[in-house]
């Protein structure tokens, strides 16, 4: 077991520096870079080279790479282009706002994922599982900003239920005034939701199928000891690895969310480093997302390993 | 002078609405909206820049910016709704008979920190803005003509300002974006002390900043308590204000204002046809560098129809002109009309006819593609082959100066001797349609260091006659600038960005 940490994580650190050298290579292939952006049309040539020279855009890229590799080995993702503000700064100041909209899907989700994909399987074939199957396709179906409009359209500019945007709240605003979260922990709740709660009916009605529980019904054990002891452990493996999944689609839904809610996030974040060509803060930015991922992912399957110990479910 | 724009999206406009909308409505007559008040907060909400975003007022030009700056601090002139200037901290100005010594009279007024505005203010604003050691000072370039060292104080309330070379046009300079007249010593952006009509409070760089009214401003107290000037994007801004989350709206599409016409919590104050938009045709190569095809490609332009489709009915047909309706602007030359016969025999005498032609564009704004799709299709009817390429945003107006014979343009409001200058002479920075000619640089100079007014505008008028018979711009049509308030919102009056009234909150009252 702890062979197997070991060597995931030293797999995930060749996996960052790979990273590493796409993103900045992607950053580097894109037209113009920060000198460029910053001015519009407003700048003559020999001030945007002045400000290029200044902030040593002037160097070859491979050793303004090393530069910034060397940083991160000591702890330093240096400073944004465009402010000069620390990169570890801007990454602090808009992580929260994500963490808090992940953090809230997740506590919806997750139980209502287990619950309905739990009904859908038992029940498999019954009208419960077809309402339930057909409500999550269709909801599946609708683009999430799709979707985000129509929420907003409905039950904040006609209904004035629910606030519409995050414009010009603050951190502090989040925890007086929550009704801010529910759109979009709406919009991202029922963006996962669906894959989910699909994962965990497949699982349940493959245990209940299974020669184990065929057997362990045909010894007379209890429906309720069943299901809760044996079938729903290893039907919660395939939605626990989705779940590492739903990370990684939560991260586009958030983008899409944080766009159309003028929430101050990760994402948000990352489009501003990119259209600004600021390359530290989107090497800083990808960077702790690929950290995130992959540590979800391991988390995920060590999670599975511990409700089925079977050695096939590490691989 | 750069003419201030936002990268995101100069106008959110989109295409497909055919509408014609006549008149901009939305500006209320006096007495309408009754008795000023005092108090209360206004949240106005503008186009985001993200991390670009910037309190030092001699560093940035989005909109966002230039309206914060313009809550705290004040600059020595503003421009009127015709682009002419009007006096701010400088009452009045005088100038030599050549004009290259100007002497400003400063008014009383104090900074935040209870300091009078005295020369000594002024004089540093100038040489930090002038400092050739800073990359980012945006009125640099319209402001080269000082010679800060011969400029002094001649006393606390008098400002002598030396110029290399004459200019009757330094008054409109010092009104240029970039040019806040900021503290004695000012160094801290993040602390930012000015003369204007709000005090900071706080600033976090893509979302907020929060002022309250300064009491003492020189011009009375604003009438609000507090003013937020936030982040927003298009769809966001929309959003917001139609969900009361905020009370004033910022670069609203066409569209937004012909849904928000029809309800009842949101007014449309529409400043019409003030801004530009624009082709442009490379004057120095193959196959505009034949006047004759220049014009036949201004006759082919069918302007209504831009106006109507890409503008969505909300601006006025273009004469291949800049600056409908400012100071110095000749409306004196005929309207182009659209002549597709007369532009095919041009364009056939000229062996163009069936040469394919590349319209080089972006979605750096929006309505450019759709406009150049447009053009396309107009000049098609003559046997024109127009080939419609698109290319990066970020980097599309500096592209543009390499890259295509035909391309996309747009410009806000700058007074029509600064579009030149920074456009359309051998000197200019952002030339996009290479026009240089020595005889039109020099006459242009000629002009803007006349000191008689009469005579300038006469002169000014012929180098706009000359261009619109023989230059590369084809100036399709003249957009509203399109602002949105809440129904409780008074004292917002619809003028042309960049000028004094624009963006200007202390005049701005909640019903």
């Amino acid at each position: 077991m702890r062979g197997y940490v070991a060597q995931r994580l030293g797999l995930a650190l060749v996996q960052l520096m790979v990273l590493s050298v796409l993103v900045f290579a992607l950053t580097a292939l894109l037209p113009g870079d920060a000198a460029d952006v910053r001015f519009d049309e407003s700048a003559s040539p020999e001030q945007v080279a002045n400000l290029r020279a200044e902030l040593g855009l002037d160097r070859p890229a491979v050793e303004r790479f090393f530069d910034w590799a060397g940083g991160v080995l000591t702890g330093d993702l240096g400073h944004s282009l465009v402010n000069g503000q620390p990169v570890t700064e801007i990454i602090g100041g808009s992580v929260g706002a994500t963490l808090v909209l992940a953090v809230a899907t997740l506590a919806v989700v997750v139980p209502l994922a287990a619950l309905l994909g739990a009904l859908a399987g038992v029940y498999e074939g019954g009208r419960l599982d077809r309402s339930i199957t057909s409500i999550t396709l269709v909801l599946t179906a609708i683009p999430d900003f799709v979707l985000a409009l129509l929420l907003i359209s409905v039950l904040s500019l006609q209904l004035g239920w629910l606030p519409a945007t995050w414009v010009g709240a603050t951190g502090e605003d989040l925890l007086t005034s929550p009704e801010l979260l529910v759109l979009p922990v709406l919009v991202l709740f029922l963006r996962t939701v669906c894959t989910l709660s699909r994962q965990v009916r497949a699982g349940t009605i493959t245990s209940l199928h299974a020669g184990y529980v065929v057997q362990a019904r045909r010894l007379g054990v209890p429906r309720k000891s069943l299901l809760l002891r044996h079938v729903l452990p290893n039907a919660a493996v395939p939605g626990v690895q989705e779940l590492a999944r739903v990370g990684d689609n939560l991260l586009g839904g958030v983008l899409v969310v944080e766009a159309i809610f003028a929430i101050p996030g990760f994402a948000t974040a990352l489009i501003d480093g990119v259209e600004a060509r600021d390359v530290p803060v989107v090497q800083g930015l990808t960077l702790v997302l690929a950290v995130a991922a992959l540590l979800v992912n391991l988390a995920a399957d060590l999670v599975c390993n511990r409700l089925v110990p079977r050695t096939e479910v590490l691989r | 002078m750069p003419i201030a724009l936002t990268r995101r999206g100069f106008l959110g406009f989109s295409a497909g609405a055919a509408l014609v909308l006549g008149g901009c409505g939305g500006a209320e007559s006096p007495g309408e909206a009754g008795e000023p008040q005092r108090g209360g907060r206004l949240r106005a909400l503008f186009t985001g820049g993200g991390t670009r975003e910037t309190l030092d007022p001699h560093a940035q030009n989005l909109f966002i910016d230039q309206a914060r700056h313009k809550a705290i601090f004040d600059k020595l002139t503003e421009l009127g709704d015709d682009l002419a200037p009007v006096p701010r901290l400088a009452e009045r100005w005088e100038s030599t008979a050549d004009a290259t010594v100007w002497r400003f009279t400063l008014r009383q007024a104090i900074f935040h920190d209870g300091q009078p505005l005295t020369g000594d203010d002024v004089l540093f604003s100038l040489a930090r803005i002038l400092d050739p050691a800073a990359g980012d000072r945006l009125a640099r370039q319209s402001l080269s003509a000082i010679d800060i060292g011969r400029c002094r104080v001649v006393d606390p309330r008098t400002v002598e300002i030396a110029l290399s070379t004459p200019s009757a046009e330094l008054p409109a300079l010092l009104a240029t974006t970039g040019a806040a007249i900021v503290r004695n010593g000012y160094a801290d952006p993040a602390n930012p002390v000015g003369t204007g009509p709000f005090r900071f409070v706080s600033f976090e760089p893509g979302r907020a900043l929060v002022a309250r009214r300064f009491d003492e401003h020189w011009e009375g107290p604003a009438l609000l308590d507090e003013l937020h000037i936030l982040s927003a994007d298009a769809d966001a801004r929309a959003n917001a204000l139609q969900g009361g989350q905020a009370e004033y709206a910022h670069e609203m599409s066409p569209t937004f204002a012909r849904t928000a016409e029809a309800g009842r919590t949101v007014k449309i104050v529409a400043a019409p046809g003030c801004t530009t938009q624009a082709f442009v045709l490379k004057t120095d190569r193959p196959p505009f560098d034949n006047p004759d095809v220049s014009l036949a490609f201004k006759l082919l332009a069918d302007r209504q129809r831009l106006v109507d489709v890409v503008l969505g009915g909300r601006g006025v047909p273009g004469n291949d002109l800049f600056g409908k309706g400012y100071r110095y602007y000749n409306s004196t030359l005929p309207q182009r009309p659209r002549d597709v016969a007369e532009a095919r025999s041009l364009l056939t005498k000229a062996g163009v006819l069936n040469q394919p032609v590349q319209f080089f564009t972006s979605t750096v704004s929006a309505g450019f593609v759709d406009a150049a799709t447009l053009f396309a299709e107009q000049a098609g009817e003559a046997g024109m082959r127009v080939e419609v390429v698109t290319g990066a945003a970020e980097t599309y107006f500096k592209d543009q100066l390499t890259t295509g014979v035909l391309g996309s343009h747009r410009a806000g409001a700058a007074p029509i001797p600064d579009y030149i200058n920074s456009r359309l002479l051998s000197t200019s920075p952002f030339n996009a349609t290479a026009w240089k000619r020595p005889e039109f640089d020099a006459a242009f100079a000629t002009a803007q260091s006349t000191v008689d007014e009469a005579e300038r505008t006469r002169l000014y008028h012929a180098l706009q006659r000359d261009l619109h018979d023989r230059g590369g711009l084809l100036a399709w049509g003249h957009p509203d600038w399109i602002t949105a308030v809440a129904a409780n919102v008074h004292g917002v009056r619809p003028v042309p960005p960049n000028t004094v009234d624009w963006a200007r909150f202390d005049k701005v009252w909640l019903g």
